[in-house]
């Protein structure tokens, strides 16, 4: 079996798919880090370079005033508190919360990249998997060698699981290293606010607590990871009903691209939150922005994720061991 | 024969959308032969060599490779077999050294030194180390045969083995074909649409069409019977006579008279007639001979 994904692995390699998405990434990290540069540099110019402490200082005040007011809900007041540590720890620890070090460039770049971006990078990984051996012919020879053929597809599926985790290894490593030059490597212990849940139109923030940034960036990265998980399981499955991988990629792109679009219209059409594409925006839950329809919550959406992802398993290595090659 | 044979097919059937593709074949392989498969485009050659090589699974029938049946041992079935199913399609991106390597690996009980081995045996030692994708057709139909000999298999299977090749490359596929069938005691079984092939190549013949064997045989024999000269001779009845005390005679359409080719006989027999005063038209050696058995046999379907 090692042998198998060995191979899998060597031709993954020698066909440079992986060198390809590493260097996309390599070329965008430096755009983003650029925007995010401006963006800061915009702030700066407006709210005054030395004044951020001052603002900070301000702002606790402010807090500080509306929970000392008596007709304050419970939870409201839950939250303040929370959010008041926060801004206290920036302004003890010297933090300039508008001026985000490497962590939270890694941070939003997950979170911008996790409905799009990186299910895109897998999806050119896992689309020609099965289907270029099928149009190249060479699956003949692969099956017929005294291997039986769910191990086959069994080390092809591995070696897809081992890029995907390698991605998402480089885009944290190279989303960290790249902006850590403008932003400086530090800010791994800033506390983040997390543990939001939104019930109707609501907000619920009693369950809102502080975890330390590094502990909120891993836990992105886990569900970036899940989510590529996903779309890799979903795009193999078509990998391997259809001969073209042309076919593959464009059916797998109108699907990522169409849950882009509708996570921006679907929030009255109820039943589509059983759709794979409108869940995949999975770090919103931990953000706490309001999902795109109203009963979502991440274990729901981890849950029809996992349901699509093992139906697509099942169809995968049942049509592959079935099928008649020709 | 009492040893085990190589392949052996019993009442192989498929059935593709309702139609009949395959009507019941059965044969057998023994050792050190070189068996053809010889048909028409289309009469189900390769959907054969695809159910043999385990790619398609048969709608009924069984196949034994070395004893081992291949729908239900397939992994010890597949031990014994090396096959090549249409063009050789290796991957391009990688070279040929790493395209033999990839395969081995696939059976851990290919021993490294067997990559050397096959490389000499095929004489592509000066460019293994090329990737695939700059070799011309040639090569990678040696490579191809490199790879089918990697687990040291009992059984070759070769699908349209000279497709494309030109006719120096033809001649020296046909003389490892025979190579290996005589010197490493392989049973080679080649499939072709090309008649000139199959006669030099084989020892036995199966011709298929429209998914049945219709006749199997070896080559010698098939070629024996099928061999025969044509003569125009005035008058007739004089001629037939004359000949029938030579040879078996049958009078064809058109007055022409029909006896085997038996070489250094036919000037004998022409003298024979001419000095009795018959005067022969034209004589006229009927070649290829599997041509025109084929054409019998399957009735006239179009072979090219």
């Amino acid at each position: 079996m090692i042998n198998l994904v060995y191979n899998e692995q060597l031709k993954l390699f020698r066909k440079k798919r992986l060198f390809v998405i590493i260097l996309i990434v390599a070329f965008l990290v430096p755009i983003f880090t650029y925007a995010q540069y401006k963006q800061v540099k915009t702030t700066e110019e407006r709210l005054g370079t030395t004044d951020w402490r001052t603002q900070l200082q301000q702002e606790i005040v402010d807090t500080q005033n509306r929970l000392s007011s008596s007709r304050l809900q419970e939870d409201i007041r839950q939250f303040l508190k929370v959010r008041l540590t926060q801004q206290q720890y920036y302004l003890d620890h010297n933090i300039n919360p508008n001026a985000p070090g490497a962590p939270t460039f890694m941070r939003v770049f997950a979170e911008n990249s996790i409905g799009l971006l990186l299910p895109l990078l897998v999806m050119v990984i896992a689309a020609d998997l099965v289907s270029s051996e099928a149009s190249g012919g060479t699956i003949k020879l692969l099956l017929t060698r005294p291997v039986k053929r769910w191990k086959i597809l069994l080390s092809k599926y591995i070696a897809l699981l081992l890029s995907i985790s390698f991605i998402v290894l480089c885009v944290a490593i190279l989303t960290y290293g790249i902006s850590g030059l403008v932003f400086g490597y530090g800010g791994w212990s800033m506390p983040m606010l997390t543990g939001f849940t939104s019930k109707g139109e609501e907000l619920i923030t009693t369950g809102v607590h502080l975890i330390p940034h590094w502990e909120y960036i891993l836990m992105e990265f886990g569900l970036v990871w899940f989510v590529c998980f996903v779309v890799g399981t979903l795009t193999f499955m078509l990998s391997v009903l259809l001969r073209s991988t042309a076919a593959v990629m464009g059916i797998m792109l109108a699907a990522l691209i169409s849950g882009v679009i509708l996570t921006n219209m679907v929030s009255s059409w109820h039943s589509a939150k059983y759709l794979f594409m409108v869940n995949l925006q999975l770090t919103n839950y931990v953000n706490g922005l309001k999902p795109p329809i109203e009963g979502m919550t991440l274990g729901f959406s981890i849950a029809v994720l996992l349901i699509w992802a093992l139906a697509a398993l099942i169809i995968s290595f049942f049509t592959f061991t079935k099928r008649d090659v020709y | 024969m009492s040893q085990v044979p190589a392949l052996k097919v019993t009442d192989l059937r498929k059935t593709i959308a309702g139609k009949e593709i395959i009507k019941g074949l059965s044969f057998e392989l023994y050792p050190g032969e070189v068996f053809g498969f010889l048909g028409p485009n289309g009469a189900g050659k390769t959907t054969t060599i695809r159910m043999l090589v385990g790619l398609i699974r048969p709608s009924s029938g069984s196949i034994f490779i070395s004893g081992k049946n291949v729908q239900t041992e397939f992994t010890a079935a597949m031990k014994h077999l090396g096959c090549i199913v249409e063009n050789p399609e290796l991957y391009p991106y990688l070279t040929g050294w790493e395209n033999l390597e990839h395969f081995a690996r696939m059976d851990p009980s290919i021993p490294r030194k067997r990559l050397d081995e096959v490389i000499d045996l095929v004489g592509l030692k000066l460019r293994i180390h090329d990737r695939v994708g700059t070799y011309s057709l040639g090569m990678r139909q040696r490579l191809g045969i490199a790879q089918a000999l990697l687990g040291n298999p009992q059984l070759l299977i070769l699908d349209e083995p000279t497709n494309g090749l030109d006719p120096a490359g033809i001649r020296e596929m046909r003389e490892f074909i025979r190579f290996l069938a005589e010197k490493e005691g392989l049973s080679v079984l080649v499939s072709s649409h090309l008649l000139s092939e199959i006669q030099l190549l084989c020892d036995r013949v199966a011709i298929i069409s429209k998914g049945q064997i219709i006749r199997i045989d070896t080559v010698s024999s098939l070629l024996e019977e099928q061999e025969r000269v044509e003569w125009k001779a005035e008058p007739v009845d004089v001629a037939k006579q004359l000949l029938a005390e030579e040879t078996d005679v049958k009078l064809g359409d058109n007055g022409i008279l029909i006896t085997p080719h038996v070489e250094g006989k036919i000037a004998d027999w022409n003298k024979k007639l001419v000095d009795r005063g018959v005067k022969v038209k034209e004589m006229k050696a009927k070649l290829p001979a599997l041509e025109d058995l084929f054409l019998e046999l399957t009735g006239g379907e179009h072979i090219d």
